[in-house]
């Protein structure tokens, strides 16, 4: 049986179906996201005052990103309107270029993802609150059992659980644990001035110097930068891996149609630009998405 | 969106890359919106919201076509931001809950 409507439109909607079944799609998708954004409001209005640390991104590499995605959805437009005017290679050229946004996106997030998973925020028995890239971790439990005092973040006093060993963080930032975002911005903003001042004075030993050994048995609580560390990487890490199984998803959709099921092309053309037409819709909401999710992670 | 003639659809392609530029500047705009300092938190979230849906107009209008599209897409659409605008009103009425403890029958 031939499926009904793949290329003509169908009276009563006016449309092919599959571009009836995507709008339906993203529909759908908006309510999704919907609900992250609605519980992101609340989190973030019911966050305490300076509790929301926004400054712990990168907006420089955000915003290459954010302009990453863009270039895409132009691309992709434009390799849609490249098969209208029948010109297939052009078509392949400006998908290609959205599939490498695509990829290029997904390894700096993944970057960004691993620069948070590496750093960690700690506890001090004396009230002090340290956080910096992890170096080097070295642990020995007392314990025969391994699994049963395994550190899994946070942790709260791990040499309490038979964990001994110590941890080396480069670029530390100490702070008194009552001050919250504000005191660790002071601190970083006094890190930043000795730093240039030393190298002014020409004494700057270098970063390797800018190393902090902390013993287990100091600390009280520790945790890296992941999903549990606090509210806010919750519902980023959230937001953003969804996000970014949606750009996963959309590539590998442009990737199929532009390698093994670009021989359509030469089958049945419109079919084949109402599929490209489809992937595009489906990538552009992608975008639209990020234009939201960009401001509200790193900015707000 | 409906057939177009080579020469249209040549026009429509400058509107893209207009829409593109419209797209970086106001990515840049957003940044540059952050630096400012108000004195409300609320007027630096409503401008950074007004630029994104600025963007997000261009992007769903152009990229997207709902400036020129079948009825059935606008009305799938206009089910769809109604639910939304639903979703959002619930939460910031879901604000206006008396803090717990504040109330003669809660703890």
């Amino acid at each position: 049986m031939e499926i009904p409507y793949v290329t003509e439109p169908r009276k009563d909607t006016g449309l092919y179906n599959s571009k009836v079944g995507i709008w339906l799609f993203l529909a759908s998708e908006v309510m999704l996201f919907g609900a992250f954004f609605s519980s992101y409001i609340l989190l973030r209005v019911g966050a305490e005052e300076g509790s929301w640390p926004t400054e712990l991104l990168d907006v420089p590499i955000g915003t290459f990103n954010t302009i990453v995605l863009i270039l895409s959805s132009v691309t992709v437009v434009l390799a849609w309107s490249a098969l209208k005017l029948n010109k297939f290679n052009q078509y392949k050229f400006f998908q290609a270029i959205t599939i490498l946004c695509a990829l290029i996106f997904i390894i700096v997030k993944s970057f960004e993802y691993r620069d948070k998973f590496t750093h960690y925020d700690i506890i001090l028995k004396d009230g002090t609150r340290v956080d910096g890239h992890l170096v080097e971790m070295e642990i020995e439990r007392e314990i025969e059992k391994p699994d049963k005092v395994d550190l899994v973040y946070p942790v709260k006093s791990p040499s309490e659980k038979g964990i001994q060993g110590y941890i080396v963080l480069s670029h530390p930032v100490s702070y008194p644990k009552e001050k919250r975002n504000q005191g660790r911005l002071d601190a970083v903003e006094a890190v930043k001035k000795q730093e240039k001042t030393a190298k002014e004075q020409g004494n700057y030993a270098g970063e390797h110097e800018d190393q902090l050994t902390i013993s287990l048995k100091d600390i009280v609580w520790m945790t890296n930068w992941g999903p549990w560390a606090n509210t806010y990487f919750a519902i980023y890490f959230t937001m953003t891996a969804l996000h970014a199984l949606h750009v996963i998803g959309g590539a590998l959709v442009i990737a199929w149609l532009w390698g093994p099921g670009a021989r359509m092309w030469k089958t049945d053309p419109e079919r084949y630009i109402n599929r490209v037409e489809v992937s595009g819709l489906f990538w552009h909401f992608v975008d639209l998405v990020w234009i939201f999710l960009f401001p509200v992670l790193y900015l707000l | 969106m409906s057939e177009h003639s080579p020469k249209e659809i040549y026009q429509e392609r400058k509107r893209y890359l207009f829409v593109f530029g419209v797209l970086l500047v106001g990515t840049l705009l957003t940044v540059a919106a952050s630096w400012i300092h108000f004195d409300l938190v609320a007027w630096t979230v409503t401008l950074a919201l007004i630029i994104a849906s600025v963007k997000g107009f261009f992007v769903a209008g152009y990229f997207m076509h709902l400036t020129n599209e079948k009825k059935t897409v606008y009305l799938v659409m206009a089910a769809t931001v109604f639910f939304f605008v639903s979703l959002m009103f619930l939460t910031i009425w879901a604000m206006n809950d008396a803090p717990v403890g504040t109330t003669t029958n809660s703890n």
